[in-house]
């Protein structure tokens, strides 16, 4: 198997103050500052003037360095900010890299975000032709491929109706189409795989398996490391702008995995990866047992309380506030948003420094590690969001009173049920004061 | 900010591994890859027709605007410059005057602030996929040209009306020159449109300044006027404005009266192919890392 893809040493920097510029007055001020020796005027209070160029740059990728087999499908996984949207532009080429070279055999074609250039008022036909053409078809090639593509993307009623008509997953499964039969050596995809019902994900997953069947090569960028463990061949870890691993997907996922939950050992107040206006902070986050403990693990069916303490920024926090929890599953998956507002409760006149709960009873969750993400807004403004702010470590426990569980890889959640089974015709209507009731709690 | 680098190796240079492609932070100020524009030439003719297409989709009147905004404008200049200000038109029917100005003169003015616009009106289409950005204002400059040619034709139609019921023009062998004006002022459109768009990726400030600063270089321009009215002393001031020899060449072509000379032709063409090749080199510098400062 040759090398389609050698990344050697690659670096990206970006530098932030000249970001932050944009207007001639301001890069003009702090050309003025510079020159008689002030500081930077338009710096944030708290960010330090280092007075060198150090100081404004952020390395996205730092001597990333990794080579791709003709024929492999490498998962590229890490968090949010980790470098991985940056390595891809790189690749395709939207962005340059600091420093550093990549060589490549083939075409390649990149699906960052399907449908780029579609215009809403032209025809489904004519998006095809004008979509294939920004990713690098000629109109022959399209011309070949038309009748695949739309018999593919399903939508031969609509073919000439405006796509501003299309309904969203029309809309995405024709520009996944598109991209799909693009025929390049090389395919980079980040994420579309979030979009269109699960019959057509199927389809997206099956397309990505022929082409890496093919021969062809593919780099596939997730969060879902469900798509991830069933498509690719190898993983690579990405954290920080460095590349942490490069082994197999199941390592590569556990490792990942491992990471996520490290962040914790982080006090969740010098944690910086962390958006919202700052008015209050969360400082920790926890988890009790049904006798008010901090627990390291709970079992399914106990009842248990997600904890958090927060301090306001100044003397008060003036407003009302809402705070939720979100949890994360294993793979990364979203299992359900605990909202303190929709669930009717919220705080007008809450103190300056205090403690949240929320009680959860019977847990009604699978076995694993689960990622707490802790948001707090005030009168509707983002206050703070930390994700991963804790973990939530899940052992079997007896939910259904049965002392069973159904197997993990089924779902992450566990639903009281009631079954009833009657003779007669199907179609028969059930009527409460037939059912014969099987209370399992 | 550094650069990227993109280049098919040639097929005689033979190593162990042929990679087609490598990215590099940096490229000559000069590697302008004029011929990976070749390659996308159907992008080109896509982008044309689908502006074309779907500027005037849900309009009542569609493509009939190409000809309403020219008339109108025409009608206007002719009741204010003409009619209330009295300006001298060289002797020529003033309606007639003012249409040869203005079908010009907004071929310019379209090409100059559209492709000014390339990198942040297309900010998000060129932050996902790469073609060579240069695709963008070509496109822009062909379908330009596209409502230039119904404009010019409405122009030829009124030309030969007047001309049938005896009104003093004479149209000559100047006409001839029709392309190689259009391809300089093309070339002026680009030139400055993508000088500009290469600038506002960090001043955003030009923004303001392009479509208010090519109204005023109307003025600057024997649009309204011609450049006989202006006084000798003031006239080398006009005559170095690259778009004022054009608009009274296309004048005297079609009409028999304005100041023209090959010189001033000559003139026009050297300022567009130095302002073409001066947008050029900043545009491609820019187009590898302005999505970092967008």
């Amino acid at each position: 198997m040759s090398t389609v893809i050698s990344v050697e040493n690659v670096s990206k920097a970006y530098r932030l103050g000249l970001i932050g510029g944009g207007t001639l007055h301001e890069d003009l001020t702090r050309w003025w500052a510079r020159v008689r020796g002030r500081p930077d005027p338009f710096l944030k209070i708290g960010q330090k003037d280092h007075g060198n160029r150090d100081g404004e740059t952020v390395w996205a990728l730092r001597d990333v360095s990794f080579e791709v087999k003709q024929g492999e499908v490498l998962g590229i996984i890490g968090r949010n900010g980790a470098g991985k949207s940056t390595l891809l532009k790189i690749l395709s080429q939207v962005t340059a890299p600091t420093t550093g070279q990549i060589k490549v055999k083939g075409r390649i074609a990149s699906l960052l975000e399907v449908g780029t250039g579609f215009h809403p008022e032209l025809t489904g036909r004519e998006n095809i032709f004008l979509n294939g053409a920004i990713l690098g078809m000629t109109k022959r090639e399209i011309e070949r491929k038309l009748d695949e593509i739309i018999a593919f993307a399903e939508v031969e009623r609509y073919i000439d109706t405006p796509v501003k008509r299309y309904s969203s997953g029309m809309y995405v499964r024709l520009a996944f189409a598109v991209a799909a039969h693009l025929d390049p050596e090389i395919l980079i995809v980040d994420e579309v795989l979030a979009v269109g019902d699960a019959a057509f994900q199927k389809k997206c997953l099956g397309k990505m398996g022929d082409v890496a069947r093919g021969g062809r090569t593919v780099l596939f960028v997730s969060h879902n490391m469900a798509a991830v463990s069933a498509l690719c061949s190898r993983g690579l870890v990405l954290d920080a702008g460095h590349v942490t691993l490069d082994a197999s997907t199941d390592e590569a996922i556990r490792h990942y995995t491992d990471l996520r939950s490290e962040l914790t050992v982080i006090a969740l107040d010098q944690r910086l990866d962390r958006s919202g206006d700052g008015r209050i902070r969360f400082t920790a986050a926890w988890v009790e047992d049904a006798n008010g403990n901090r627990a390291h693990t709970v079992a399914s069916g106990q009842d248990i309380c997600i904890a958090a303490s927060y301090r306001a920024h100044g003397d008060a926090v003036r407003g009302s506030l809402v705070i939720a929890f979100s949890l994360k599953g294993p793979l990364g998956e979203r299992i359900s948003n605990l909202r303190a507002d929709v669930a009717g409760f919220s705080w007008a006149q809450p103190p300056r420094v205090g403690e949240v709960r929320c009680r959860i009873p019977r847990l009604p969750l699978q076995p694993g590690r689960y990622a707490i993400n802790a948001y707090a807004e005030i009168n509707g403004c983002l206050a703070d969001w930390v994700q991963d702010a804790g973990t939530l470590d899940v052992e079997a426990g007896d939910f259904f009173g049965t002392g069973r569980l159904p197997s993990r890889h089924t779902g992450a959640l566990l639903i009281d049920q009631e079954w009833t089974l009657r003779s007669g015709a199907a179609s028969a209507v059930c009527s409460n004061d037939s059912v014969r009731k099987a209370s399992l709690t | 900010m550094k650069a990227r680098e993109r280049e098919e190796l040639p097929s005689h240079q033979t190593r162990d591994e042929q990679w087609t492609l490598i990215i590099r932070p940096q490229r000559g100020w000069l590697d302008l890859r004029l011929d990976q524009l070749w390659r996308y030439r159907d992008l080109v003719m896509l982008f044309v027709w689908r502006d074309f297409v779907a500027q005037y989709k849900q309009t009542i009147l569609g493509p009939l605007w190409h000809i309403i905004q020219p008339l109108l404008t025409t009608l206007t200049f002719t009741v204010i410059f003409g009619r209330v200000a009295q300006l001298p038109t060289d002797g020529l029917p003033q309606f007639l005057f003012y249409m040869a100005g203005t079908v010009i003169w907004s071929y310019f003015a379209a090409c100059a602030t559209t492709t000014s616009d390339t990198f942040i009106a297309n900010a998000g289409i060129f932050g996902k996929v790469y073609f060579p950005r240069l695709v963008m204002p070509i496109s822009v400059l062909l379908s330009k040209l596209i409502s230039f040619a119904i404009q010019f034709g409405i122009f030829l139609a009124l030309l030969l009306l007047f001309a049938v019921r005896g009104a003093p023009v004479r149209p000559n062998a100047w006409v001839l020159l029709t392309p190689i004006l259009l391809l300089i002022m093309a070339g002026l459109g680009l030139g400055f449109g993508i000088i500009v768009s290469a600038l506002t990726t960090r001043y955003r400030d030009l923004r303001f300044l392009v479509a208010f600063g090519v109204q005023l270089l109307m003025y600057a321009t024997p649009v309204i006027y011609p450049l006989s009215a202006i006084p000798d002393r003031y006239r080398i001031l006009i005559g170095a404005n690259p778009m004022a020899p054009v608009i009274e060449s296309f004048r005297f072509a079609y009409l028999g009266t304005g100041t023209v000379s090959m010189g001033h032709l000559f003139y026009s063409f050297g300022f567009m192919a130095l302002l073409l090749f001066v947008g050029l080199l900043l545009f491609t510098r820019v187009e590898r890392t302005f999505m970092d400062t967008v």
